[in-house]
């Protein structure tokens, strides 16, 4: 079971649902991962559009995270948090304060000063954080839920580009780990898992997969593998081969071939 | 009448047009299901939609949850 601010779920898949072609699509990949949260976006309404996203991820059995993507200032990711907390009646926010156009990686100074604001404020907050053990340790101290760093750039499928720096996090935190952005495919979230993390949120690898439920199904697999490999603990890496059926009575056949091929070796 | 701006583009409203006003020409539902408001960057809470008068001016964001994340 994943627990974050007391709150039990089954599933240590968080689904984003930027990049479906549609809600359909994105219901039916919501329901093969087995996710009971999707992150959605606050924007304007488009009094044309087909659908509540809501209303369609309450039907698959998921509960709604809004986020603050788009927020560059400390001061817009609060006031978007605010509007979210009136609109979908959560005080759960994932918070994003982004720093960099072509990169979307975090502003580490706003960030921090925004999840102080809303844990004072009341909210639990999930920030989306760099690979900084130093940072994930400020926003836990500051009081946030979770830690959420990403593998690597949001939507770029490039994985865990910092391993060493995860697994300081993952050390060192006293609240649940999510890691967030950059999981390309199945592999990358079991090694996530097997790092010691407590979940994965993901979005675009499955969302813009060619087959988003498939990859969704998979994505499901790799998370529960991965947790469970960590816990039964694998074994360490070996320079050398260990023989793995027993060298005791070996029958003594050909000992002069032996010594032929493997010089030295005893025969 | 009072001029607002309503996401972007520019609204005429009758003098004393509330926030609640304002979002039904944003096209939004009666109920305001699903939809937050900022008043010139304050969020305006549900309750207050049908008291709060709109000046000249005004910049309203009327907010929805869409797909996005990750």
């Amino acid at each position: 079971m994943l627990e974050i601010a007391g709150r039990s779920f089954e599933s240590r898949m968080i689904l984003g649902t930027g990049g479906f072609r549609n809600l359909e699509v994105m219901a039916d990949a919501a329901r093969a991962s087995g996710a009971e949260l999707a992150t959605v976006a606050m924007r304007r309404v488009d009094p044309s559009a087909r659908g509540s996203i809501v209303d369609v991820l309450e039907d698959a059995g998921l509960e709604v995270l809004p986020n603050t993507a788009g927020c560059f200032t400390a001061r817009d990711a609060v006031t978007t948090a605010k509007l979210a907390r009136e609109a979908l009646a959560t005080d759960w926010v994932k918070l994003e304060v982004i720093g960099d156009d072509r990169t979307l990686l975090p502003d580490p100074a706003e960030l921090l000063d925004a999840a102080e604001t809303l844990v004072t404020d009341g909210f639990t907050v999930l920030p989306y954080t760099s690979d900084d053990p130093v940072l994930a340790r400020r926003l836990e101290d500051a009081g946030c839920a979770a830690v959420m760093p990403l593998g690597s750039p949001i939507g770029s499928g490039m994985g865990i580009n910092n391993p060493y720096n995860l697994n300081l996090i993952v050390e060192a935190a006293r609240v649940p780990v999510i890691l967030d952005a950059g999981i390309g495919t199945a592999s990358d979230a079991v090694l996530a898992m097997e790092a010691g993390c407590d979940g994965v949120l993901l979005a675009s690898a499955i969302s813009r997969a060619a087959d988003p439920p498939a990859m969704a199904r998979a994505m499901r697999k790799a998370v529960e593998a991965g947790h469970e490999a960590r816990r039964a603990g694998r074994i360490p890496r070996r320079r050398y081969a260990r023989a793995s059926s027993p060298e005791e009575g070996l029958a003594e056949l050909e000992d002069a071939e032996r010594e032929r091929l493997l010089p030295g070796s005893g025969a | 009448m009072t001029s607002v701006i309503v996401n972007g583009e520019p609204h005429e409203l009758t003098a004393g047009a509330t926030v609640e006003a304002a979002v039904r020409a944003a096209g939004v539902a009666a109920d305001g299901r699903g939809v937050a408001v900022a008043l010139d960057g304050e969020v305006v809470p549900r309750g207050q939609w049908a008291t709060t008068e709109l000046r000249d001016g005004q910049r309203l964001e009327v907010l929805h949850a869409v797909q996005g994340g990750a």
